[in-house]
Protein backbone atom coordinates (compact mmCIF):
# COMPACT_ATOMS: atom_id res chain seq x y z
CA UNK A 1 0.00 0.00 0.00
CA UNK A 2 1.46 3.19 -1.09
CA UNK A 3 1.13 6.23 0.44
CA UNK A 4 -1.08 7.60 -1.59
CA UNK A 5 -3.58 4.97 -0.57
CA UNK A 6 -2.54 5.90 2.79
CA UNK A 7 -3.38 9.15 3.18
CA UNK A 8 -6.39 8.69 1.22
CA UNK A 9 -7.92 5.93 3.98
CA UNK A 10 -6.89 9.16 6.96
CA UNK A 11 -8.65 11.95 4.86
CA UNK A 12 -11.34 9.63 4.20
CA UNK A 13 -12.17 8.44 7.91
CA UNK A 14 -11.86 12.53 8.80
CA UNK A 15 -14.49 12.64 6.05
CA UNK A 16 -16.67 10.14 7.13
CA UNK A 17 -16.34 11.03 10.87
CA UNK A 18 -16.93 15.04 10.22
CA UNK A 19 -20.33 13.90 7.99
CA UNK A 20 -21.34 11.59 10.98
CA UNK A 21 -21.08 14.34 13.41
CA UNK A 22 -22.97 16.86 11.55
CA UNK A 23 -25.86 15.02 11.31
CA UNK A 24 -25.87 13.37 15.04
CA UNK A 25 -24.51 16.60 17.26
CA UNK A 26 -27.10 18.35 19.31
CA UNK A 27 -25.75 21.83 18.73
CA UNK A 28 -26.24 23.38 15.55
CA UNK A 29 -22.45 25.77 15.86
CA UNK A 30 -20.95 22.31 16.54
CA UNK A 31 -22.82 20.78 13.64
CA UNK A 32 -21.02 24.03 11.48
CA UNK A 33 -17.97 23.32 13.16
CA UNK A 34 -17.80 19.54 12.08
CA UNK A 35 -19.15 20.70 8.76
CA UNK A 36 -15.72 22.69 8.20
CA UNK A 37 -13.74 19.40 9.22
CA UNK A 38 -15.12 17.56 6.05
CA UNK A 39 -14.67 20.09 3.87
CA UNK A 40 -10.44 20.32 4.83
CA UNK A 41 -10.41 16.81 4.78
CA UNK A 42 -12.25 16.49 1.34
CA UNK A 43 -10.51 19.58 -0.11
CA UNK A 44 -6.97 17.38 1.47
CA UNK A 45 -8.76 14.48 -1.56
CA UNK A 46 -9.28 16.33 -3.87
CA UNK A 47 -6.08 17.45 -4.41
CA UNK A 48 -4.51 14.06 -4.27
CA UNK A 49 -7.02 13.67 -7.48
CA UNK A 50 -4.97 16.59 -8.82
CA UNK A 51 -7.92 19.44 -8.43
CA UNK A 52 -5.70 21.43 -6.83
CA UNK A 53 -7.45 24.34 -7.83
CA UNK A 54 -10.89 23.22 -6.92
CA UNK A 55 -9.56 22.16 -3.43
CA UNK A 56 -8.51 25.78 -2.70
CA UNK A 57 -12.14 27.10 -4.31
CA UNK A 58 -13.27 24.42 -1.63
CA UNK A 59 -11.37 26.27 1.53
CA UNK A 60 -11.65 29.94 0.38
CA UNK A 61 -15.07 30.21 -0.60
CA UNK A 62 -16.99 27.24 1.41
CA UNK A 63 -15.02 27.24 4.87
CA UNK A 64 -14.18 30.74 3.91
CA UNK A 65 -17.46 32.37 2.89
CA UNK A 66 -20.50 29.79 3.31
CA UNK A 67 -19.95 28.79 6.55
CA UNK A 68 -19.19 31.86 8.16
CA UNK A 69 -22.24 32.80 6.45
CA UNK A 70 -24.07 29.76 8.11
CA UNK A 71 -22.36 30.24 11.37
CA UNK A 72 -23.31 34.03 11.56
CA UNK A 73 -26.86 32.72 10.85
CA UNK A 74 -26.32 29.95 13.85
CA UNK A 75 -25.61 32.16 16.26
CA UNK A 76 -28.26 35.29 15.05
CA UNK A 77 -31.44 32.95 16.20
CA UNK A 78 -31.92 31.81 19.30
CA UNK A 79 -32.90 28.44 19.16
CA UNK A 80 -34.89 26.46 21.43
CA UNK A 81 -32.73 23.25 20.89
CA UNK A 82 -34.32 20.90 23.27
CA UNK A 83 -37.31 20.92 21.12
CA UNK A 84 -35.83 20.92 17.77
CA UNK A 85 -34.10 17.38 18.91
CA UNK A 86 -37.08 16.16 19.97
CA UNK A 87 -38.17 12.62 17.50
CA UNK A 88 -34.57 12.11 17.16
CA UNK A 89 -34.46 8.98 18.42
CA UNK A 90 -37.82 7.64 16.86
CA UNK A 91 -36.49 8.91 13.57
CA UNK A 92 -33.09 6.94 13.89
CA UNK A 93 -34.48 3.37 12.82
CA UNK A 94 -36.19 4.99 9.24
CA UNK A 95 -33.23 7.01 8.53
CA UNK A 96 -30.61 4.47 8.89
CA UNK A 97 -32.59 2.08 7.13
CA UNK A 98 -32.86 4.08 4.27
CA UNK A 99 -29.78 5.23 4.56
CA UNK A 100 -28.12 1.67 4.97
CA UNK A 101 -30.09 0.55 1.86
CA UNK A 102 -29.13 3.17 -0.63
CA UNK A 103 -24.97 3.00 0.43
CA UNK A 104 -25.43 -1.10 0.02
CA UNK A 105 -27.29 -0.32 -3.66
CA UNK A 106 -24.79 2.31 -4.53
CA UNK A 107 -21.74 0.41 -3.62
CA UNK A 108 -23.16 -2.56 -5.21
CA UNK A 109 -22.79 -0.55 -8.61
CA UNK A 110 -19.58 1.25 -7.99
CA UNK A 111 -17.53 -0.70 -6.31
CA UNK A 112 -14.24 -2.46 -7.31
CA UNK A 113 -16.14 -4.73 -9.15
CA UNK A 114 -17.39 -2.13 -11.94
CA UNK A 115 -14.69 0.82 -11.14
CA UNK A 116 -11.58 -1.08 -9.59
CA UNK A 117 -8.17 -0.75 -11.13
CA UNK A 118 -8.51 -3.29 -13.33
CA UNK A 119 -11.34 -1.36 -14.91
CA UNK A 120 -10.10 1.79 -15.02
CA UNK A 121 -6.27 2.31 -14.82
CA UNK A 122 -5.29 4.86 -12.41
CA UNK A 123 -3.70 7.60 -14.85
CA UNK A 124 0.29 8.76 -14.88
CA UNK A 125 0.83 11.45 -12.84
CA UNK A 126 1.36 14.92 -14.65
CA UNK A 127 4.72 16.42 -14.30
CA UNK A 128 5.49 19.38 -11.88
CA UNK A 129 5.34 22.31 -13.94
CA UNK A 130 1.68 21.22 -14.79
CA UNK A 131 -0.56 24.11 -14.04
CA UNK A 132 -4.25 22.93 -13.01
CA UNK A 133 -5.42 26.46 -12.67
CA UNK A 134 -3.96 27.81 -16.71
CA UNK A 135 -6.10 24.49 -17.58
CA UNK A 136 -9.00 25.51 -16.44
CA UNK A 137 -9.01 28.68 -16.66
CA UNK A 138 -8.13 28.00 -20.57
CA UNK A 139 -11.03 25.77 -20.99
CA UNK A 140 -13.61 28.17 -18.92
CA UNK A 141 -12.69 31.34 -20.64
CA UNK A 142 -13.41 29.42 -23.86
CA UNK A 143 -15.42 26.78 -24.62
CA UNK A 144 -17.27 27.86 -21.48
CA UNK A 145 -17.22 31.12 -21.45
CA UNK A 146 -21.44 31.48 -21.78
CA UNK A 147 -21.71 29.38 -18.76
CA UNK A 148 -19.79 30.97 -16.84
CA UNK A 149 -21.19 34.68 -17.11
CA UNK A 150 -24.49 32.58 -16.11
CA UNK A 151 -22.88 31.70 -13.22
CA UNK A 152 -21.67 35.33 -12.57
CA UNK A 153 -25.34 36.42 -13.03
CA UNK A 154 -26.45 33.77 -11.14
CA UNK A 155 -24.48 34.65 -7.97
CA UNK A 156 -25.27 38.62 -9.29
CA UNK A 157 -29.26 37.55 -8.20
CA UNK A 158 -27.94 35.83 -5.17
CA UNK A 159 -26.73 38.76 -3.87
CA UNK A 160 -29.69 40.50 -4.64
CA UNK A 161 -31.98 38.52 -3.12
CA UNK A 162 -30.24 37.83 -0.59
CA UNK A 163 -30.15 41.61 0.79
CA UNK A 164 -33.25 42.33 -0.68
CA UNK A 165 -35.01 39.20 1.52
CA UNK A 166 -33.46 40.76 4.66
CA UNK A 167 -33.86 44.06 4.66
CA UNK A 168 -36.47 45.44 7.16
CA UNK A 169 -38.13 48.72 6.90
CA UNK A 170 -39.63 50.30 9.91
CA UNK A 171 -42.42 52.18 9.70
CA UNK A 172 -41.77 54.19 12.99
CA UNK A 173 -38.45 55.30 12.97
CA UNK A 174 -36.60 58.56 12.15
CA UNK A 175 -34.48 58.37 8.83
CA UNK A 176 -32.73 60.30 6.30
CA UNK A 177 -33.91 60.43 2.73
CA UNK A 178 -30.62 60.52 0.60
CA UNK A 179 -32.78 60.88 -2.77
CA UNK A 180 -34.64 64.01 -1.65
CA UNK A 181 -31.16 65.43 0.22
CA UNK A 182 -29.69 64.72 -2.94
CA UNK A 183 -32.29 66.08 -4.97
CA UNK A 184 -32.36 69.32 -3.17
CA UNK A 185 -31.99 72.89 -5.17
CA UNK A 186 -30.20 76.25 -3.68
CA UNK A 187 -33.20 78.28 -4.26
CA UNK A 188 -35.44 75.84 -2.20
CA UNK A 189 -33.35 76.14 1.07
CA UNK A 190 -31.93 79.93 0.97
CA UNK A 191 -34.57 82.85 0.20
CA UNK A 192 -33.15 86.12 -0.60
CA UNK A 193 -34.91 88.89 0.47
CA UNK A 194 -34.91 92.33 -1.09
CA UNK A 195 -35.69 94.81 1.37
CA UNK A 196 -34.51 98.84 2.83
CA UNK A 197 -31.91 98.98 5.27
CA UNK A 198 -33.19 99.76 8.62
CA UNK A 199 -32.59 102.44 10.69
CA UNK A 200 -30.39 101.72 13.83
CA UNK A 201 -32.33 102.39 17.57
CA UNK B 1 -2.58 3.95 -5.93
CA UNK B 2 -5.97 5.08 -5.26
CA UNK B 3 -8.98 3.05 -7.52
CA UNK B 4 -11.89 5.17 -8.68
CA UNK B 5 -14.26 3.03 -6.81
CA UNK B 6 -12.30 3.94 -3.55
CA UNK B 7 -13.87 7.72 -4.34
CA UNK B 8 -16.88 6.55 -5.59
CA UNK B 9 -17.86 4.58 -2.63
CA UNK B 10 -16.61 7.58 -0.18
CA UNK B 11 -18.87 9.48 -2.22
CA UNK B 12 -21.57 7.08 -1.84
CA UNK B 13 -20.90 7.08 1.77
CA UNK B 14 -21.48 10.79 2.21
CA UNK B 15 -24.55 11.16 0.43
CA UNK B 16 -25.98 8.41 2.44
CA UNK B 17 -25.21 9.87 5.36
CA UNK B 18 -26.05 13.31 4.63
CA UNK B 19 -30.04 11.48 3.50
CA UNK B 20 -29.65 9.65 6.67
CA UNK B 21 -29.36 13.18 8.20
CA UNK B 22 -32.21 14.82 6.75
CA UNK B 23 -34.29 12.32 8.04
CA UNK B 24 -32.82 12.35 11.53
CA UNK B 25 -32.87 16.23 12.07
CA UNK B 26 -36.06 17.23 9.57
CA UNK B 27 -37.62 20.08 12.37
CA UNK B 28 -34.22 21.75 12.23
CA UNK B 29 -34.25 23.83 8.94
CA UNK B 30 -30.36 24.71 9.85
CA UNK B 31 -29.50 20.86 9.95
CA UNK B 32 -30.86 20.18 6.60
CA UNK B 33 -29.51 22.75 4.71
CA UNK B 34 -25.86 21.51 6.24
CA UNK B 35 -27.24 17.92 4.93
CA UNK B 36 -27.60 19.12 1.03
CA UNK B 37 -24.34 20.79 1.51
CA UNK B 38 -23.13 17.71 1.97
CA UNK B 39 -24.78 16.17 -0.69
CA UNK B 40 -23.28 18.51 -2.90
CA UNK B 41 -20.07 17.92 -1.53
CA UNK B 42 -20.77 14.07 -2.79
CA UNK B 43 -21.64 15.11 -5.87
CA UNK B 44 -18.31 16.75 -6.46
CA UNK B 45 -16.43 14.00 -5.37
CA UNK B 46 -17.76 12.14 -7.59
CA UNK B 47 -16.88 14.56 -10.41
CA UNK B 48 -13.30 15.11 -9.66
CA UNK B 49 -12.50 11.49 -9.38
CA UNK B 50 -14.18 10.97 -13.05
CA UNK B 51 -12.34 13.87 -14.27
CA UNK B 52 -9.24 12.32 -13.01
CA UNK B 53 -9.44 8.49 -14.40
CA UNK B 54 -10.69 9.81 -17.65
CA UNK B 55 -8.30 12.44 -17.80
CA UNK B 56 -10.66 15.33 -18.86
CA UNK B 57 -11.09 18.13 -16.78
CA UNK B 58 -14.14 19.04 -18.00
CA UNK B 59 -15.70 17.22 -15.09
CA UNK B 60 -13.99 20.15 -12.94
CA UNK B 61 -15.47 22.53 -14.87
CA UNK B 62 -18.91 20.79 -13.30
CA UNK B 63 -17.53 21.10 -9.86
CA UNK B 64 -16.94 24.83 -10.47
CA UNK B 65 -20.49 25.46 -11.25
CA UNK B 66 -21.80 23.50 -8.69
CA UNK B 67 -19.66 25.43 -6.26
CA UNK B 68 -21.24 28.76 -7.72
CA UNK B 69 -24.72 27.42 -7.37
CA UNK B 70 -24.34 26.12 -3.67
CA UNK B 71 -23.00 29.55 -2.95
CA UNK B 72 -26.24 31.30 -4.27
CA UNK B 73 -28.36 28.37 -3.09
CA UNK B 74 -26.68 28.73 0.88
CA UNK B 75 -26.93 32.49 0.48
CA UNK B 76 -30.86 32.72 0.06
CA UNK B 77 -31.54 29.89 1.86
CA UNK B 78 -30.09 31.38 5.22
CA UNK B 79 -31.69 34.72 3.85
CA UNK B 80 -35.16 32.96 3.71
CA UNK B 81 -34.20 31.44 7.26
CA UNK B 82 -33.66 35.10 9.04
CA UNK B 83 -36.67 36.06 7.96
CA UNK B 84 -38.26 32.61 8.74
CA UNK B 85 -36.83 33.45 12.22
CA UNK B 86 -38.31 37.15 12.45
CA UNK B 87 -41.86 36.31 11.69
CA UNK B 88 -42.18 33.51 13.03
CA UNK B 89 -39.69 32.79 16.28
CA UNK B 90 -39.13 29.09 15.52
CA UNK B 91 -37.01 27.13 12.69
CA UNK B 92 -39.25 24.24 13.23
CA UNK B 93 -40.14 22.91 10.28
CA UNK B 94 -43.54 21.50 12.31
CA UNK B 95 -44.34 25.43 12.84
CA UNK B 96 -44.66 26.02 9.31
CA UNK B 97 -47.91 25.31 8.62
CA UNK B 98 -49.40 28.38 7.28
CA UNK B 99 -50.21 27.45 3.46
CA UNK B 100 -51.79 24.48 5.02
CA UNK B 101 -55.45 24.59 4.00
Amino acid sequence: MGTEKILFYIFATVVVFGASMVITVRNPVRAALFLVLTFFASSAIWLLLEAEFLAIVLVLVYVGAVMVLFLFVVMMLDINLARLKAGFISYLPVGLGVAITMLVIMVMIVGPQNFGLEEYLAPVRHVASYDNTRELGGLLYTVYVYPFEIAAVILLVAIVAAIVLTLRRRPNTLHQKPEEQIAVKSVERVRKVKMRAEERK
Amino acid sequence: MIALSDVLILGAILFSLSVAGIFLNRKNVIILLMAIELMLLAVNMNFIAFAYFLDDIAGQIFVFFILTVAAAEAAIGLAILVVLFRNRHSIDVEDLDSLKG
